[in-house]
C-alpha cells in the first residue's frame, strides 16, 4: 500500500519498475550496499540494477503476463474451434464466433488482397492487446501486494506498460510488412516505391529520407500509441492509488475516482486494442498495394 | 525506457501465437461459419420452394374445385332435363291413355245407343206392327200391307 513506502515518489517508482532477471557484474554494489563477489545472475532491485543488466536481461513479470494471457486466448478460442459446429452453437462457441466476424468484417474492410495470414494476425493481435490491456483495470496494488508477501519484490501486471512488449509487437509487424514489400513488388520495386516518389527521380535523396522516415514512423507510432496510452492509464490509477494512504475523505474520493477512471478506461483499452489491429492490418494492406 | 531481452521473447512469443492462431483457431470457426451460412440459405431457399409449391397446389386444387362444380352442376341439370322429359313422357303416355279410353268408352256408349235405338225400333215397329195388325185385322189383311209395314219400320 502507499503508506508502507518512504515517499510518493518511492510507491511510484516500485510500481513502475519491471521484475527484471540478467546478469550483475562482478564488483557491483547492489541495493543494499552488498558488494557482488562474482558475476550473478538475480533479479534487480531499483532502476540502477536494471540499467547494469543490459540488454541481455529479461522481464519476467511481462513475459508471465503476455504469455498467460495469450495462451488464455488460445484456450479458450481453441476450446471452441475443436467443437465448432454449423449447428445451434453453444455459448463460448457464439462469443468466439462474434468476435471473428467482428474481425473478419475489419479485415474485409481494409485489407484489399489475398492473404490468410492477414486475418488470424489481426485476431491474435486485437485479443491479446485487449487482454494485457484489460489487466490495467486489477486494482494497482491487489497482485503487486500479494506477490510482495510471496517474496517478489516488483511486479507490473499490465505488459503493454512495458515497451519491450509493444514494440516486440510492432517489429514484428513491421518485419512482415516489409517481408510482404519485398515479396509482392520485389526489393527493386519496393526501393523504386521509396525512392521515386512522391518528387521527381533525380530528387531520390529527398524521396528516400521522407519515405524512410514514413516506413520507420509506423512500427514506432503504432508500440508508441500503445505504450503511452496504457502507460499515462496507469500512472494515473497510481496516483488515485495514492489518495487511499490519506485518510477516509481523500480514500473515499479516489475510490470514486478510480471507478470513474475504470470505467473511461474500458474505452481506451477496446479503442487501443482495436486501432492497435486496424493499424497492424492497414500496413500490411499497404504492403502488399503496388502504388500508395 | 529500458530495452532488454524481452523484446526478443515477446516477437517470438507472438509469432507462436499468431502460428497456432492461424493453424488451429482461425479456419475451423471461419468453416463452422460458412458452413452455417451456407445452410440457412439453403434452408431459405427450400422455404421459398416450399411456399411456391403450396401456392401452385393450391391453385391446382382450386381448378380442380371449380372442374367439378361445373360437372356437378352438368349432371344436375342433365338430371333435371332428363326428370322433366321423363314427366313430360308419362304426362304424354297418360294424355294419350285418357283419350284412348275416352275414346273406347264414347265408342261403347254410341254402340250400346245404336244398339238400343235397333232394339227400341225393332220393338217399335214390333208395336206398330202389333197396333196396325190389330187395327188391320178388321180390316186388311196382314199380307197385304206387309210391304208397307216394311218401309216403315225402315225410316223408324
Amino acid at each position: 500500500m502507499a503508506s508502507d513506502y518512504a515517499s510518493s515518489g518511492e510507491y511510484i517508482k516500485h510500481h513502475l519498475q519491471n521484475l527484471t532477471y540478467g546478469k550483475l557484474p562482478a564488483g557491483f554494489e547492489r541495493h543494499d550496499g552488498d558488494v557482488l563477489a562474482t558475476t550473478t545472475w538475480t533479479f534487480a532491485h531499483g532502476a540502477n540494477e536494471v540499467q547494469a543488466m543490459g540488454f541481455w536481461s529479461i522481464n519476467v513479470d511481462s513475459m508471465l503476463f503476455s504469455i498467460g494471457l495469450g495462451a488464455l486466448f488460445l484456450y479458450f478460442f481453441y476450446a471452441a474451434a475443436k467443437k465448432a459446429t454449423a449447428g445451434v452453437p453453444s455459448g463460448l462457441q457464439n462469443f468466439v464466433e462474434w468476435v471473428i466476424e467482428f474481425i473478419d468484417n475489419s479485415v474485409r474492410g481494409s485489407f484489399s488482397h489475398r492473404n490468410a495470414l492477414v486475418a488470424p494476425l489481426a485476431l491474435t493481435v486485437f485479443m491479446w492487446v485487449f487482454l494485457m490491456n484489460l489487466m490495467d483495470l486489477l486494482p494497482v496494488d491487489w497482485v503487486p501486494y500479494a506477490a510482495g508477501m510471496a517474496g517478489v519484490p516488483y511486479l507490473k501486471i499490465v505488459p503493454s506498460t512495458d515497451p519491450n512488449v509493444t514494440f516486440g509487437l510492432a517489429l514484428s509487424v513491421f518485419a512482415l510488412v516489409l517481408y510482404y514489400s519485398v515479396k509482392m513488388k520485389g526489393a527493386g520495386g519496393f526501393f523504386s516505391e521509396l525512392a521515386f516518389q512522391p518528387f521527381p527521380k533525380f530528387l531520390f535523396p529527398v524521396n528516400l529520407l521522407l519515405e524512410g522516415v514514413g516506413l520507420i514512423a509506423k512500427p514506432i507510432s503504432l508500440s508508441l500509441r500503445l505504450f503511452g496510452n496504457m502507460y499515462a492509464g496507469e500512472m494515473i490509477f497510481i496516483l488515485i492509488a495514492l489518495m487511499f494512504g490519506g485518510g477516509w475523505v481523500l480514500g473515499l474520493f479516489g475510490g470514486v475516482l478510480q471507478w470513474a477512471w475504470a470505467v473511461f478506461h474500458i474505452l481506451i483499452i477496446t479503442l487501443q486494442a482495436f486501432i492497435f489491429m486496424t493499424l497492424t492490418i492497414v500496413y500490411l494492406d499497404m504492403a502488399h498495394a503496388e502504388h500508395h | 525506457m529500458n530495452f532488454n531481452a524481452t523484446l526478443i521473447g515477446q516477437s517470438i512469443t507472438f509469432v507462436i501465437f499468431v502460428w497456432f492462431c492461424m493453424k488451429f483457431v482461425w479456419p475451423p470457426i471461419v468453416n463452422a461459419l460458412d458452413a452455417r451460412r451456407k445452410q440457412i440459405a439453403d434452408g431459405l431457399a427450400m422455404a421459398d420452394r416450399g411456399r411456391n409449391e403450396l401456392e401452385l397446389a393450391s391453385r391446382k386444387a382450386g381448378d380442380h374445385l371449380r372442374d367439378a362444380k361445373a360437372q356437378a352442376a352438368e349432371v344436375i341439370g342433365q338430371a333435371e332435363k332428363r326428370a322433366a322429359q321423363i314427366i313430360e313422357d308419362a304426362k304424354q303416355a297418360a294424355r294419350e291413355e285418357g283419350d284412348r279410353q275416352l275414346a273406347a268408352a264414347q265408342g261403347n256408349i254410341v254402340q250400346e245407343a245404336n244398339r238400343a235405338r235397333e232394339a227400341l225400333r225393332e220393338q217399335v215397329a214390333a208395336l206398330a206392327v202389333a197396333g196396325a195388325e190389330k187395327i188391320l185385322r178388321r180390316e186388311v189383311d196382314a199380307q197385304t200391307h206387309a210391304d208397307l209395314l216394311g218401309q216403315l219400320k225402315a225410316e223408324l
